[in-house]
């Protein structure tokens, strides 16, 4: 059983080297293992910076309050130990990096997670099992980190790590933004595997209800301002739908 | 940093200023037609003349010794010739002061190695070209490297040991004919190495160069390419890591002076350590009178410590409205932080991190050479640099 605790973080983004500007304004949540939080709310109110701020995103710095991980304070942790000690961030935009392998990329990563190098055997069955859940074609697993991937390519090997890291805590930041119909199913199918046979807490950063339709949140919060404005039931996102943000938008505005 | 160049730009040559696009006319196998560079000169300006030891005003004691060893699958003849064979000196006139010393003096150290692919001949084997340096004074040396038409090889060409060692390498890739060539400059810290690769792509004939350089106190290496007929196709790759002290030097020069021809220089390079120097100048011509060419030019450098400075210039000259494509590019900078918190963020300690962004910066070049324990030793050899620079 897991306790991931957000309180009253504020964030700054970092623009050049004097400038920077307050994005998030004292953020509350609580995240149990086992639970899915479906976090809505509109276009630039911080919900990307909140999911980088949390992994130590360099461009991202922490001002005020604390995250703690089963207690333990994360923000002083570096970006891999986060990782280590059971955080996965699906990032919106999945950063290319030329040169470095998926195949070697997704070894190191779990030999750094899992503390031990896994049988080369037994892994390369494990990835292909993983990748044909995910209706990946094995071939990516030479190409380059992101390298060239289409954006729905993209977020189906975020969700590839997501089941190959097993973390306790996943934020998932818009993973199902530019996928079509069955790719969306397909991602579904494997943040429910997760949530299944690892128990994992799931902050589900999204837009769209459709995947709520897959991924039946627990709590829906509507994030606004640079904070969590309202929290409620799934019910809460079919009235987001139906009546957009207005009311959050406006009562943010004066600040 | 990189101040790209575009149209014509005088160089500095002995007494008049004549634009690159001259280069080849000015040539001359006597030195006494070059005056001793005194380091302000264009082409001389990046290189720290002293360290040169005297290969640039003509020491010439010759008290060097460089041995070189020819391995050759049997369908490709490997012969020694005088310098008054007249395959030697074919196909390239010295066109600095350094070229034509070591034009004027290779015969003190024996004859020039010529290697022929006859005629429709596919080796069916890499050839290996090494150069031994034993004792550390002043050598040079000689190579004709001729693929017949329609031939096709790979020839490996290995520097090591320690010596101040000045070549001429010819490469006379015929009608039709492929020919690949892997230059490996791995030298003992100490050894210094002037080296001029000349290359001469016949009709529709192709050529791939992949210039290793990781050794040496300094290195500098100019590869030109030529085309003497239509639809030739040449690729020049290089990769380096300078470390600490080190000075390597890449002087590519292109001369589309042949319609429909195809160039692609792709150099990349690493420096760590105080005082490593990186220079890259890519020289392209594309001459008068001609039409469809399409070329590209680039060099990254990924700079891993304070200390260090790259000097990266393109040059395009186009003479021409009738291009198809031209371009070049430079870069110079640190490891990407977001690549690094990309490869963190998954649990991938930040040493850790770095090593697989570095690997893969050179993975995507040494990649492509088709020689494969070769790539193995090169991956192997940038590691231990890698290893030995944290
Ligand atoms: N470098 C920057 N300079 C200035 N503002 C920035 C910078 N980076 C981010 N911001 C601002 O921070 C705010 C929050 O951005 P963030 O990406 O967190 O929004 P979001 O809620 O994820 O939006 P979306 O739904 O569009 O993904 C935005 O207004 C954005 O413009
Ligand atoms: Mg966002």
């Amino acid at each position: 059983m897991t306790k991931f605790e957000i309180r009253g973080v504020r964030a700054d983004v970092l623009i050049g080297a004097e400038e920077r500007e307050e994005i998030l304004k004292g953020v509350d949540l609580t995240i149990n293992s086992g639970e899915t939080h479906a976090i809505m709310g509109p276009n630039g109110s911080g919900k990307s910076t909140l999911a980088y701020a949390i992994a130590g995103h360099p461009k991202y710095e922490i001002t005020a309050g604390e995250v703690l991980l089963d207690g333990e304070n994360v923000l002083e942790m570096s970006v891999d130990e986060r990782a280590r000690a059971g955080l996965f961030l699906a990032m919106q935009y999945p950063v290319e990096v030329p040169g470095v392998s998926m195949s070697n990329f997704l070894r190191s990563s779990v030999t750094a997670v899992r503390g031990e190098a896994p049988k080369l055997r037994a892994f390369s069955k494990e990835l292909q099992q993983a990748m044909g859940g995910l209706a990946i074609d094995s071939s990516f697993a030479a190409r380059g980190v992101n390298e060239g991937f289409s954006g729905g390519e993209k977020k189906r090997h975020e969700i590839l790590q997501l089941e190959l890291l097993k973390p306790k805590i996943a934020i998932l930041d818009e993973t199902d933004s530019g996928l079509d119909v069955d790719a969306l199913k397909v991602v579904s199918a494997g943040i429910n595997r997760a949530r299944e046979t690892n128990d994992v807490g799931v902050m589900l950063i999204t837009h769209y209800t459709r995947i709520l339709n897959y991924v039946r949140p627990d709590y829906v919060h509507v994030f606004a301002g640079g904070r969590i404005a309202e929290s409620g039931g799934p019910e809460l996102a079919d009235r987001l739908e139906s009546e957009g943000y207005e009311r959050f938008v406006k009562a943010g505005a004066g600040q | 940093m990189a101040s790209p160049n575009l149209g014509i730009r005088e160089h500095s040559h002995g007494a008049g200023e004549i634009p690159i696009s001259r280069l080849d006319v000015h040539g001359s196998f006597d030195p006494q037609s070059f005056p001793v560079p005194t380091g302000r000169e264009e082409e001389w300006r990046f290189t720290p003349l002293r360290r040169l030891r005297g290969l640039h005003d003509g020491r010439t004691i010759a008290d060097g010794v460089v041995g070189v060893e020819i391995q050759a699958p049997g369908e490709v003849r490997v012969e020694r010739v005088d310098r008054d064979d007249p395959r030697v000196g074919a196909s390239f006139l010295p066109n600095d002061r350094v070229s034509a010393l070591a034009w004027d003096s290779f015969p003190q150290f024996g004859q020039a190695n010529v290697i022929t692919v006859p005629k429709g001949t596919e080796a069916g084997a890499p050839v290996f070209v090494k150069a031994t340096g034993t004792t550390h004074g002043d050598a040079y040396g000689h190579l004709v490297v001729r693929a017949e038409p329609q031939s096709s090889a790979t020839v490996v060409l290995e520097y090591a040991g320690s010596a101040v060692y000045a070549d001429n390498v010819e490469f006379v890739v015929e009608d039709g004919a492929s020919l690949t060539v892997v230059s490996l400059q791995d030298w003992d810290r100490d050894a210094v190495h002037v080296s001029h690769q000349f290359a001469t792509v016949g009709r529709d004939a192709r050529f791939r160069s992949f210039v290793v350089t990781l050794g040496g106190d300094l290195v500098r290496l100019s590869p030109s390419v030529r085309y003497v007929g239509t639809g030739g196709d040449a690729e020049l790759h290089g990769l380096y890591y300078t470390g600490k002290g080190q000075h390597h030097e890449h002087r590519s020069l292109i001369d589309h002076n042949e319609s429909n021809t195809r160039s692609r220089v792709e150099y990349k390079g690493a420096l760590s350590g105080e005082d490593a120097h990186a220079v890259w100048i890519g020289d392209v011509i594309i001459g008068e009178g001609t039409s469809g060419t399409d070329s590209y030019e680039h060099n990254r450098n990924l700079v891993l410590t304070d200390g260090t400075r790259v000097d990266s210039v393109p040059n395009l000259e186009i003479f021409t409205g009738e291009v198809e494509g031209a371009g070049h590019a430079s870069a110079s900078g640190r490891l990407d932080d977001i690549h690094l918190f990309y490869l963190q963020s998954r649990g991938i300690p930040a040493d850790e991190a770095r090593r697989l962004v570095i690997r893969g910066f050179f993975q995507e070049l040494i990649n492509r050479i088709e020689v494969a324990e070769l790539r193995e030793r090169i991956m192997a050899e940038v590691e231990e640099k890698l290893a030995s620079h944290e």
